[in-house]
């Protein structure tokens, strides 16, 4: 290879840039088209959700994990191995309740806001990051696990981290299989 | 680290998206879609300009600041380098691409060749953006004869 050394990193950086900034090109052509917030959030959701349903795929051939016994494995497994190999970052997972099926991702940084301040005037409502909601959400389905997936706290609304709140809705007995063929 | 495959499956989705929502589907509603998407594409390709290296910005002659989006652009964005580029020498040049990533999904052959405008729209809305960041006014358009190969056409707007 003739090219130096020090240009891969270069590479590196644009790559990750590239999907930060798309992204952000997306919010702010979605808020141009949408006056509510809540639609936009919405859009972002189904969008999120459409990526996430297809994601798991990759997600599956790259990673190799094994199967999940519990609720809590799947958010460990969400956090520690899906949004490293795809974001680079790793949530930490609170469970929120006794029966173990609510749990949190507390994003302590976040490579999708990287380029944003602060949300634009009159957008207070807008949940910038929603597509990771709905990615999740599709990812979990397509492996048949139902679940709610909302942003229980936002850096950029004014609380101090961000917060990504997943709930499983169904039993956890009612279901044998978790991977699909 | 966003992985490449998140770009992918974002470019997808947007496209997939801002088409479901064209309330117009004459050609001129089409249009307005492509648009919007190319636009989207400049604003990313301007801002990706802004990050270059300093040295990547000292292009000395227009032929090397193609060169630049064939190789180093490319393979940032695509992890690939084209496969050829041709000029008139009067400011027309081609890029060419036998196997563009964002349409190896789709299909091989000409069974999807109506819907392979909308999946290049972006793309070249981010070469238009960088070529503005170096400096460079320029017109891109796309063109398929046969997927996943494409040419994108960048026709430099001397003032």
């Amino acid at each position: 290879m003739s090219r130096p050394a020090h240009r891969r990193p270069e590479y590196h950086k644009i790559n990750k840039d590239l999907f930060v900034l798309t992204y952000g090109a997306l919010v702010a052509q979605l808020c141009k088209d949408y006056e509510k917030d809540e639609d936009v959030n919405k859009y972002l959701d189904n969008m999120g959700y459409g990526i996430g349903t297809r994601l798991v795929e990759d997600f599956l051939a790259r990673s190799c994990v094994r199967r999940c016994h519990s609720y809590s494995e799947i958010t460990d497994i969400i956090a520690q191995v899906a949004f490293k190999m795809y974001l680079g970052i790793t949530p930490s997972v609170i469970c929120n309740n006794s029966s173990r099926n609510e749990f949190s991702l507390i994003l302590d940084k976040n490579p999708l806001v990287e380029f944003v301040e602060e949300l634009p005037a009159g957008r207070s409502s807008l949940c910038y990051c929603n597509l990771l909601c709905g990615i999740i959400r599709g990812a979990l389905e397509m492996v048949h696990l139902a679940a709610d997936v909302t942003f229980l706290q936002d850096r950029l609304k004014g609380d101090s981290v961000t917060e990504i709140g997943i709930t499983f809705l169904k039993k956890q007995d009612e279901k044998k299989h978790r991977r699909k063929k | 680290m966003a992985d490449a495959v998140l770009f992918e499956f974002l470019h997808t989705e947007m496209v997939a998206e801002l088409w479901a929502r064209a309330s117009d589907p004459s050609p001129g509603g089409q249009k307005t879609s492509l648009w919007v998407l190319e636009n989207m594409g400049f604003r990313v390709g301007q801002s990706l300009g802004e990050r270059l290296p300093r040295d990547t910005l000292a292009f000395r002659e227009e032929l090397d600041a193609l060169k630049f989006l064939c190789r180093d652009l490319w393979a940032a964005v695509f992890q690939k380098q084209t496969d050829g580029l041709r000029t008139n020498h009067q400011g027309t040049y081609i890029i060419l691409d036998n196997d563009f990533p964002l349409l190896v999904r789709m299909a091989a052959g000409q069974q999807y060749l109506e819907e392979a405008p909308k999946f290049l729209a972006f793309t070249c809305g981010l070469l238009r953006g960088t070529l503005n960041t170096l400096g460079i006014k320029s017109l891109v358009t796309a063109a398929v004869a046969a997927l996943p190969a494409c040419k994108f056409q960048v026709v430099i707007q001397r003032a």
